[in-house]
């Protein structure tokens, strides 16, 4: 066994990995922090405005990320999932479902940005394009996946069924994306594309890529802070998060 | 058929449920109420015009036939798994996705034909043009044993719930998403005097994938389940 | 600057915009970290009555 799988055998220990993702809290905080800050200054100071959208297109700078985000978010879930069914890696449960508030979350600000870069650019605030319509689908999903994991009351058992409904997702997600594509150029003339095919300028490009680092970092440190966290709650009999708590260190004396 | 052989097992499974809707015959038709009060709803809200009735006959048949058929996915495995059935069909020797799948064609044949057969009342209700109402049957005939597939699977998930009405809903929705688009669509398209093959073949290809899947997820959401 | 601040008009839609990513981001970043307070205090307290049942 080569030392790159054994790290993974190692990682799926939960003592083991909430001492890894303990050690890496800290700085993927800090560097999403800093890729952030370049990226927003970026975006707002240096970026010069579109010749057709002036400034709102800025919001693109959110709204695109957040979109990449709430897709990447399903796809590591769903990952996750099919690890945590196959394999029974009880770690992989906890990060399924610690990614899924998160998908949500990135998911919401994408509707509600482009709900607020619609308003501007097409005269309303929702339209039923076809990108947002398949991203009010996804939140839907999320919803589904969530509100699953919560209404079952076992939560290993919750957190199988839960990747269960991630997985029914993706097989599902392409062809409601494809459908609604469809269904939108049966219904509606051309909409103008938030992202069209043209090429963007380098001194536009940068910031949106910097962002979207910032967010993929973002991403992996709230997964760790959550799965931290219900990996305490799961293992909270086990000697090792008993050996985390300063009250037995005192009677241990 | 040899009793103990897998043919015989799946006989078995279809007399007994449809024996049990049989019994209860009356509950059955309560979807059927269910959807024509939906559609008779319509013409209250949006006024007696035939004009605009015809220009939503198509979708609103569609989206009453699949609230009719989510209202009654809910009790899909409550009865089997109260009086402890459904474990036995877990533990049988059986493949279980073969015995889902007779359970889900009962479910189908029970709620999802009634709701086909009474289709051209509810497109007289709402004055849908008498030449799209072919369409409309195969469109329902394609799109709603997609419901009872996909909703089986996530009554599967939810089995062991007091309450999962509302939660089967927000699971089932989305993912049924595509059969209502191309279902209501293909009317909608026949209607404007549009091709209409497309969108059908495609709610038919999508079927064919879900009769071999489905049955398999069920299968194995169950299981989780009931672990 | 106020020039910046009006975005040429489109200050309603790009100020919330980035506002809503912040704040969203920012209840993300927190939740976990009441969470754990909350468990770990939970967990101490749950030890701490467990040892007071076994000492007398």
């Amino acid at each position: 066994m080569n030392s790159f799988v054994l790290f993974f055998h190692k990682l799926g220990s939960p003592p083991y990995f909430y001492r890894f993702a303990g050690k890496w809290l800290p700085w993927l905080y800090a560097i999403a922090l800093v890729a952030a800050a370049i990226g927003f200054y970026g975006a707002l100071f240096t970026a010069p405005a579109d010749y057709q959208q002036g400034d709102s297109f800025r919001i693109m700078y959110v709204h695109v990320p957040c979109a990449w985000m709430g897709l990447f978010a399903y796809l590591f879930m769903a990952a996750n999932g099919f690890i945590a069914l196959v394999w029974r890696i009880k770690l992989s449960e906890t990060l399924a479902m610690a990614s899924a508030p998160i998908g949500a979350a990135f998911t919401f600000i994408t509707l509600v940005t482009g709900s607020l870069w619609g308003k501007p650019t097409w005269g309303t605030w929702w339209t039923w394009d076809a990108r947002l319509t398949s991203e009010l689908v996804l939140l839907f999903l999320y919803f589904g996946v969530i509100g699953l994991y919560h209404a079952i009351e076992d939560r290993r058992q919750a957190a199988r069924a839960a990747a269960f409904l991630a997985l029914i997702g993706i097989v599902n997600l392409p062809i409601v994306h494809y459908s609604v594509i469809w269904w939108n150029t049966l219904h509606q003339g051309q909409t103008v594309n938030l992202i069209g095919p043209s090429k963007i300028a380098p001194s536009m490009l940068w910031p949106l890529l910097t962002l979207a680092f910032a967010t993929h970092v973002y991403f992996f440190a709230s997964v760790f802070a959550r799965t931290r966290v219900a990996l305490l709650e799961l293992e909270s009999g086990k000697d090792w998060v008993r050996a985390l708590l300063p009250a037995t260190q005192a009677s241990h004396d | 058929m040899k009793p103990g052989t897998t043919s015989a097992a799946c006989a078995a499974v279809l007399r007994r449920d449809l024996m049990l809707v049989w019994r209860r015959r009356g509950d059955a038709l309560n979807p059927l109420l269910f959807a024509i009060i939906v559609v008779a709803c319509f013409p209250f809200a949006l006024g007696p015009e035939a004009a605009v009735l015809e220009r939503i006959a198509a979708g609103t048949i569609f989206v009453a036939v699949l609230l009719a058929m989510l209202l009654t996915l809910d009790a899909l495995f409550r009865s089997d798994l109260e009086d402890g059935s459904l474990e036995q069909l877990v533990v049988s020797p059986h493949p279980l996705a073969l015995l889902l799948g007779c359970k889900i064609f009962i479910h189908w044949l029970t709620t999802a034909l009634p709701l086909i057969i009474v289709a051209p009342l509810l497109a007289q209700l709402l004055q849908l043009p008498a030449p799209v109402l072919p369409v409309l049957i195969i469109a329902l005939a394609l799109a709603t044993p997609l419901l009872s597939l996909i909703g089986a699977v996530c009554v599967a998930l939810t089995v062991g719930m007091r309450r999962s009405g509302m939660l089967l809903t927000l699971l089932v929705l989305p993912l049924i998403v595509p059969a209502l688009i191309f279902g209501a669509g293909a009317c909608n398209a026949a209607q404007n005097g549009f091709a209409y093959a497309a969108p059908l073949l495609w709610l038919a290809a999508w079927l064919v994938l879900s009769i071999i899947i489905a049955p398999l997820a069920a299968a194995a959401a169950l299981k989780i389940s009931l672990s | 600057m106020t020039d910046f601040f009006a975005m040429h008009g489109y200050a309603a839609y790009v100020w919330p915009a980035y506002a809503l990513f912040a704040i969203v981001l920012l209840a993300d970043a927190i939740a976990p970290a009441l969470a754990r307070r909350r468990i770990l205090r939970e967990l101490t307290g749950r030890l701490r009555r467990a040892a007071s049942r076994k000492t007398p």
